[in-house]
């Protein structure tokens, strides 16, 4: 079972590896967007740490919403109303539980993952950060770990994509052979689960 | 470049423009920029907003025949809509509040969250996109065509608008109206660099063009070696002048991008005009200058919005605000 502190903990957890991973999103941001991916999600993960410790919400809804709302407040762009909406909706959908369990929180997620696609009207294979939270959710009833790999492949299957939503559809061919940063950065988000379980990686220093 | 960090260039800016425009209230912390004497008893309220770096679009629009505020966002980065939510609170007199919107998926999401967040507290709020940039082919595989220049003619139309007392349906269907008739081409001559990467975002190199390049450096339609004044005037205005066909003279905005100077900017003009005469299209009223920018980008783009009469006494309309004013 996930309590609050485990979900705190996944944050955290998304907050570092954003922290530590931002120039290279900013960089991935650069030759098909206007190079501040990095920044934005530093700002708003910030944001969502200060106010978990500030609020402590005590059941794994309150700390998803109250994470999706700062993300929606701080961050802007599309990336602050998609992420936020993501973490919000799948709080809302674990309602008021103390624990919830691994299979509530991936159907949760899954829906939620749903709504984030049709609120930026993308599916996979448009080049964009659903590429990496599809087949994250789909392998996330086998293992956080699974979910992880799933999301980081998905990121990688980007490269060879056209990008045909957000600003990067604006290139055509021209975004072709470049790694989407949305995408990027929602296997950082998903990889932080696995470290949240104390799976793969600890926070440690993979390139 | 001349700033401090990057992270403070909005919040600097900001700061300045307080300064410099007393009758202006600015929210540095909060970044909401509204005129001073708002709400105005009785008028509809324009509320505007999208990423920094286009100045003087939106927050040099804000006074009386314009804007009631702007909410001006990170670099190239739409606002959040608790900056919205907090204009509109701000502006709305009992009236409504129009939302004036450029077409980018960021600015769409977060005023769509504002509109909603805004109506909770019993705001009535329409909203307006525009999307004028014929650059863009309008489908299913793009995020659909960007708001450039039409943005300067709806906010100063709608604007007057609601500066006559019309109710929030008739303010929205003016705006409405602009955008359906407005259309706008771009070219650059050299990238932007924003301050967030230090240097610019795409590749141009010297001697080259991007036709129809959006407002934050976004690729067009093609890119070649460079052309005179005159072929960009052709171009720029054929472009515009097969998505558009006005009956009735036009308002014209012939627009610098930032980095292109004064000078270049009236002598493209000249060519603009030409072109308009050569193609029996008359021009009604015409604005010349940085309007709708994309930091030091260099480059120019143009608008054309079919008039009528109605518009072109809202066009005449007093506005004063800091970038533009008239009739006051």
């Amino acid at each position: 079972m996930l309590d609050a502190g485990f979900f705190r903990r996944w944050l955290t957890a998304a907050a570092a590896a954003v922290d530590r991973e931002a120039e290279r999103l900013t960089e991935l941001d650069s030759p098909i967007g206007d190079a501040d991916h990095g920044s934005n999600l530093q700002r708003g993960f910030a944001a969502v740490v200060t106010t978990l410790d500030q609020e402590a919400p005590a059941t794994p809804g309150a700390v998803l919403v109250l994470a999706g709302r700062q993300l929606i407040s701080t961050v802007g762009g599309a990336s602050g109303p998609l992420y936020g909406t993501l973490l919000r909706r799948t709080g809302k959908a674990l309602g008021e539980a103390a624990e919830v369990s691994e299979q509530d929180f991936a159907d949760a997620l899954k829906e939620s993952v749903e709504a984030v696609g049709r609120l930026g009207g993308a599916a996979v294979g448009d080049k964009t950060m659903l590429d990496a939270l599809v087949p994250a959710v789909d392998a996330l009833a086998e293992s956080f770990t699974a979910a992880a790999a799933a999301a980081e492949k998905g990121a990688e299957s980007t490269v060879p994509l056209q990008a045909r939503k957000g600003r990067a559809s604006y290139l055509g061919e021209r975004s072709i052979g470049h790694q989407d940063p949305g995408a990027t950065s929602s296997a950082l988000i998903v990889t932080a689960l696995a470290e949240a379980a104390g799976g793969s990686a600890s926070g440690g220093d993979h390139e | 470049m001349l700033i401090n960090v990057a992270e403070t260039v909005v919040a600097d800016a900001l700061r300045g423009m307080a300064a410099a425009h007393p009758e202006l209230t600015v929210d540095v912390e909060n970044r909401v920029i509204v005129r001073r004497d708002a709400p105005v008893a009785d008028k509809v309220a324009l509320v505007s907003g999208g990423g920094s770096g286009h100045e003087p679009l939106h927050g040099g629009f804000v006074g009386p025949g314009m804007l009631s505020a702007a909410c001006p966002g990170e670099v190239f980065t739409s606002p959040v809509p608790d900056q919205m939510v907090r204009a509109a609170a701000a502006v709305d007199s009992g009236r409504g509040v129009l939302f004036v919107v450029k077409n980018y998926t960021g600015d769409v999401l977060n005023f769509d969250m504002a509109a909603e967040l805004a109506e909770d507290e019993g705001i009535q709020v329409a909203k307006v996109l525009v999307n004028d940039d014929v650059a863009v082919t309008d489908s299913l595989y793009t995020a659909g065509r960007r708001g450039t220049g039409a943005t300067l003619f709806v906010e100063k139309l709608a604007g007057a608008a609601a500066d006559e007392g019309m109710p929030l349906e008739r303010v929205e269907a003016v705006a409405r109206r602009v955008n359906d008739r407005a259309r706008s081409f771009g070219v650059a001559l050299s990238a932007c660099s924003t301050p967030a990467k230090g240097g610019p975002t795409f590749d141009l190199p010297d001697g080259e063009l991007e036709l129809g390049v959006g407002i934050h450096g976004e690729p067009g339609r093609e890119r070649r070696a460079m052309m005179t004044s005159r072929e960009i005037a052709d171009f720029a205005v054929d472009a515009v002048l097969d998505d558009l066909q006005p009956r009735n003279p036009v308002l014209l905005l012939v627009n610098g991008m930032g980095a292109t100077p004064l000078l270049e900017l009236y002598g493209f003009h000249a060519e603009v005009q030409r072109v308009l005469a050569e193609r029996d299209v008359a021009v009604a009223r015409v604005l010349v200058g940085n309007y709708v920018t994309s930091l030091d980008m260099a480059g120019a783009s143009v608008t054309l919005c079919e008039a009528d009469e109605e518009l072109l006494r809202l066009w005449d309309a007093p506005v004063r605000t800091p970038a533009l004013r008239w009739g006051v």
